[in-house]
């Protein structure tokens, strides 16, 4: 176990206590209450229906597909799905809000509480305890950079599904808020419920942060908005910890309050404005009836669940004997596990995970691809993995293969043959090769014969070379051995 | 021709069949109506051009044999139905020039079984009042008047304009709606039937919202049969409508069979306090009539109905308060510009909204405040479950409740300044409203100052069936001809 992180102060350390409210943005085909759609980066106010723009006597209609989506993360959060929840209007003025109120569920949720169980360094695991996951619309966007005397609203996203999911305030540092928020993403991507793109918006997170010593009351805490990346989420806790440890410390108190982050600056700001100042007026949505789930409808979504990332590392792990670190790299992302299981199938499991991870990983990184855009397929990618088991090639040669595989998207075979790299394997070629190189050196032989061992290496080295690296390095070993030793 | 007017609806769709006159002919002889009584101030827009379109493209239809339900009726819609093309107000000036690109779902579902719309009734503001005073476009004024009268009669509220409209013959029906009696005390007010349907039996939809767990479309009429005949076009599931009822519509027209026989009638005892000689007398009359007809009337009791008045001035301005945050001019409305957004807001709502309507955004806000929600909202959440549960402990003995519709009858438009007088007029069509159940109106009789008065009945939830069969035994039995002198 690691041991609790803190930050020093003057008047020593200090535990965060730290609490995540989650915006994500449900993928769906329309709105929560009308049917227009949800395609992100339209032209401004073309995906606007009467109900969106809250015309006269417009009324909202539940988007069963909304329901289904915050049902199915439900699950994946291991949750509590409630048979009954209600839709409460949350009132506030402002000019991208059009109906003046937006359509939450305050006192009683769809999703009730649950878990996630965040995968920290040195394969430890920490469970977060979520509170809640509630349906609510999102507002449209005031456009203010188009005029300089004029604000412009677009409400395209006006009325868009949103879950709202709620963590207890169980992290305790940046990294565990940060691992919190991946393995949502994780998540919600694996359920295909949000695409999980915090730069697009389409996941938000406003960061509750509080200090304390150790063992003490949880202290007052800021609320923390406009944190745009996990990154930034994570700058953002540490920068606002310090600010309310030196506070405390100087004997004043925290306010609670909304902060923004300002991450050209790296501080959090207080909003400081009258809208602070909200009393929401929640009451039930007399527009919607309760939103009563059927048995039937709960367990349609159950039956359709894929495999989660918890599971599919504990199979990856059981089944094809991985290690922690590798497992969770391999079930960070479905396409990228999925692409694991078919370079796998059938071959050694674990120096496919290593090929994966390593080689192939490695590359898209330093082209700054996705998995999706890779140039060598996994059924390549085997191709090449076969092609080392057979002794067609070697490791080292495998590694050339593979650079050019990625260069050119050819398969492995094709460039083994066409660079003639195939392996040579034939005793007798091999012998002509060493003893070639014994001849060139023989004083070497006579040094390495009187005792100085060390120069097999260098035996090993001028054999490959002349060779072009394609002997098979066992048989030359073995061989070298035994023509040295002799 | 002068009598077109005079017809019933079932009547002028008789005739029409025949080919005694036509759809044309009959909008004419309402549009010479609408002109000759203009002062009356019952429409906010007239659409005589429309309907003349309208008439004619029913004779069309009725020529091809493909008439509708109401083919050819011309009708006036409260301009609270969001119409195409043509301007609904809500009679507010934050609305004065919106005009709708979209059909609320039960004026639609009329102009589909071939009504023609004569125009945009008046009403008060976003239907918040009892007396039509509320109005932007001004005081619609009632047909009738008690003897020795100067001054005008207000025509109830907040259906006033659509009552007016049909008790002066300027329209054969009319649409209404009713949030706390809006339909049923202007109909009695004008001596004409109003139906207030059960909550959630007709669509909502494009209906411009005052309190949405209250507000009820329904038809205003000059007949029992016509207002069954109107109510079947009405009704009906609506999928935009999550509150509408998802249930069939029976033919509300087939059961006015007038046999009431065995029917079990309750007299609600508290709603005997303080009611006047007069109003009382009327009211035992009607149980005489429903008696004399076959049914068995008994005392019930209905505990609760002191607090509805009071309950629902707290439930319908929360919901209007925050179904009026809309109207914000930032999209369409009024809008008076200001320096910045709360400003400009400011400057619009003080504008845009009446006294009244200010009144109930102020109340509706202050009780779903932080701190005084639990004792103001949910209270009276809870009082409404216990109203709605006396009716429903009443329907165990019960078909049907009689009572009067309203404690006086029309009064001096300007009489009743102050507005908790005013919320008192709806003292015996709030608890019903408060409960969800369909309720009607059905005139009895003048009293002694000539002026009409009608009596209530209340049915069970989706039961209109029983309350228009015995509301057209009232009518019969009452034989109501007296018309307002002049029209």
């Amino acid at each position: 176990m690691s041991t609790t992180y803190t930050i020093d102060g003057e008047t020593g350390p200090w535990e965060l206590v730290i609490g995540l409210e989650v915006h994500a943005q449900v993928i769906s085909q329309s709105k929560l209450f009308s049917g227009a759609s949800t395609t992100f980066g339209a032209e401004p106010n073309t995906q606007v229906s009467l109900v969106d723009a809250a015309m006269p006597g417009m009324l909202p209609v539940i988007n069963k597909e909304c329901v289904a989506q915050a049902v199915r993360t439900g699950f994946g959060l291991n949750s509590a799905i409630n048979r009954r929840s209600v839709f409460d209007r949350k009132n506030y003025f402002y000019a991208d809000l059009p109906q003046g109120y937006q359509i939450s569920q305050f006192k009683q949720p769809v999703v009730g509480e649950g878990w996630v169980d965040i995968d920290l360094e040195g394969g430890e695991v920490k469970r977060v305890r979520v509170e809640r996951l509630h349906l609510e619309q999102d507002a449209g966007k005031s456009l203010h950079d188009q005029s300089p005397t004029k604000t412009f609203v677009d409400l395209n996203r006006s009325g868009v599904a949103l879950m709202e999911i709620v963590s207890f305030p169980d992290m305790r540092s940046p990294d565990e808020a940060g691992a919190y928020v991946r393995k949502l993403r994780t998540i919600v991507r694996y359920l295909g419920t949000c695409d999980g793109n915090m730069e697009e918006g389409s996941m938000r997170c406003d960061v509750n942060v509080s200090v304390r010593k150790a063992g003490a009351e949880y202290g007052t805490r800021c609320e923390i908005k406009n944190v745009n990346s996990v990154r930034n989420m994570m700058l953002a806790i540490e920068y606002e910890a310090r600010r309310q440890i030196e506070i405390l410390e100087e004997g004043g108190s925290i306010t609670q309050e909304t902060r923004l982050w300002d991450a050209g600056k790296g501080i959090t700001r207080s909003m400081r404005n009258k809208e602070e100042a909200h009393d929401y007026r929640y009451f039930p949505d007399p527009d919607l009836l309760p939103l009563v789930l059927e048995e039937s409808f709960i367990e349609g979504i159950k039956a359709t669940l894929p495999e989660l990332p918890d599971a599919k590392k504990a199979r990856f792990m059981s089944e094809y004997g991985l290690g922690d670190y590798d497992a969770n790299v391999l079930v960070a992302e479905q396409d990228r596990a999925a692409f694991y299981e078919q370079v796998a199938k059938g071959r050694d499991a674990k120096i496919a995970a290593n090929w994966v991870i390593v080689e192939l990983l490695g590359a898209l990184n330093k082209a700054g691809k996705d998995l999706a855009e890779s140039p060598v397929s996994a059924d390549k990618l085997g191709g090449l993995l076969d092609l080392m088991a057979d002794n067609t090639i070697s490791g080292r040669i495998a590694k050339d293969v593979f650079a050019e595989m990625v260069e050119s998207g050819k398969d492995a075979g094709t460039i083994v043959e066409e660079k003639g790299l195939r392996q040579v394997t034939d005793t007798g070629a091999i012998d002509t090769l060493i003893d070639q190189v014994m001849a060139e050196h023989a004083d070497k032989v006579a040094e390495y014969r009187s005792g100085k061992d060390k120069l097999f290496g260098f035996f090993v080295g001028q054999a490959m070379k002349r060779s072009q690296g394609k002997a098979n390095p066992a048989m030359l070993n073995d061989l070298l051995k035994k023509k040295l030793d002799a | 021709m002068s009598n077109l007017t005079d017809l019933t609806m079932a009547d002028a769709l008789h005739g029409l069949e025949s080919g005694d006159f036509s759809a044309v002919d009959l909008t004419r002889a309402y549009i010479g109506k609408m002109e000759a009584h203009k002062s009356l101030n019952a429409y906010i827009t007239e659409t005589p051009e429309l309907a003349l379109q309208q008439a004619e493209a029913s004779d069309t239809r009725r020529r091809k044999g493909e008439a509708g339900a109401m083919d050819g009726m011309p009708i006036a819609m409260k301009d609270l139905f969001c119409t195409e093309g043509v301007r609904t107000t809500a009679a507010s000036h934050m609305l004065e020039n919106f005009v709708p690109t979209y059909e609320s779902t039960v004026s639609g579902k009329l102009k589909a079984a071939g009504a023609v719309m004569l125009g945009k009734a008046n009403l008060d503001e976003f239907a918040m009042g009892g007396a039509n005073s509320n109005s932007y476009f001004g005081q619609a004024a009632n047909p009738w008047k008690a003897a020795g009268d100067t001054g005008v009669r207000v025509p109830g509220g907040s259906s006033g304009g659509s009552a007016a409209a049909v008790a002066a013959h300027m329209a054969i029906a009319a649409t209404g709606t009713d949030t706390g009696g809006s339909i049923r005390q202007p109909a009695s007010y004008c001596g004409i039937v109003g139906v207030k349907p059960t909550y959630g039996r007709c669509s909502r939809w494009g209906v411009v919202a005052f309190a949405s767990s209250l507000d009820q479309p329904g038809p205003m009429a000059r007949t029992v049969a016509d207002a069954a005949l109107m109510l079947n076009v009405m009704a009906g599931f609506d999928p935009k409508d999550s509150t509408s009822a998802d249930m069939a519509v029976p033919d509300f027209s087939a059961v006015l069979t007038g046999d009431i026989r065995g029917l079990k009638v309750g007299i609600p005892r508290e709603y005997r306090e303080g009611v006047s000689p007069e109003i009382l007398a009327v009211w035992q009359q009607g149980e005489e009539w429903l008696r004399a007809a076959g049914a068995e009337v008994v005392e019930v009791s209905l505990p609760n109905t002191r607090a509805a008045l009071a309950t629902y001035y707290i439930i319908a301005p929360a919901e209007a308060s925050s179904n009026l945050a809309r109207y914000d001019g930032v999209r369409y409305g009024l809008r008076v510009p200001g320096d910045g957004l709360a400003e400009m807001y400011e400057n619009t709502r003080a504008a845009g909204f009446g006294n009244e309507v200010k009144r109930r955004i102020l109340i509706g806000t202050y009780v779903l405040s932080a701190g005084y929600y639990d004792a103001y909202y949910l209270k009276a959440q809870k009082v409404r479950a216990l109203v709605a549960r006396d009716f429903a402990e009443a329907y165990k003995q019960v078909d049907v409740l009689l009572t009067p519709t309203a404690p006086t009858t029309a009064f001096v438009a300007g009489s009743q300044e102050d507005p908790v007088t005013m919320y008192l007029n709806d003292v015996f069509t709030v608890p019903a409203s408060l409960a969800g159940i369909p309720g009607a109106a059905v005139p009895v009789g003048l009293a002694a100052n000539g002026l009409p008065l009608g009596l209530q009945l209340l049915g069970r939830p989706f039961d209109e069936e029983t309350l228009l069969r015995v509301a057209g035994v009232i009518e019969e039995a009452a034989g109501f001809t007296a018309r307002p002198e002049g029209f």
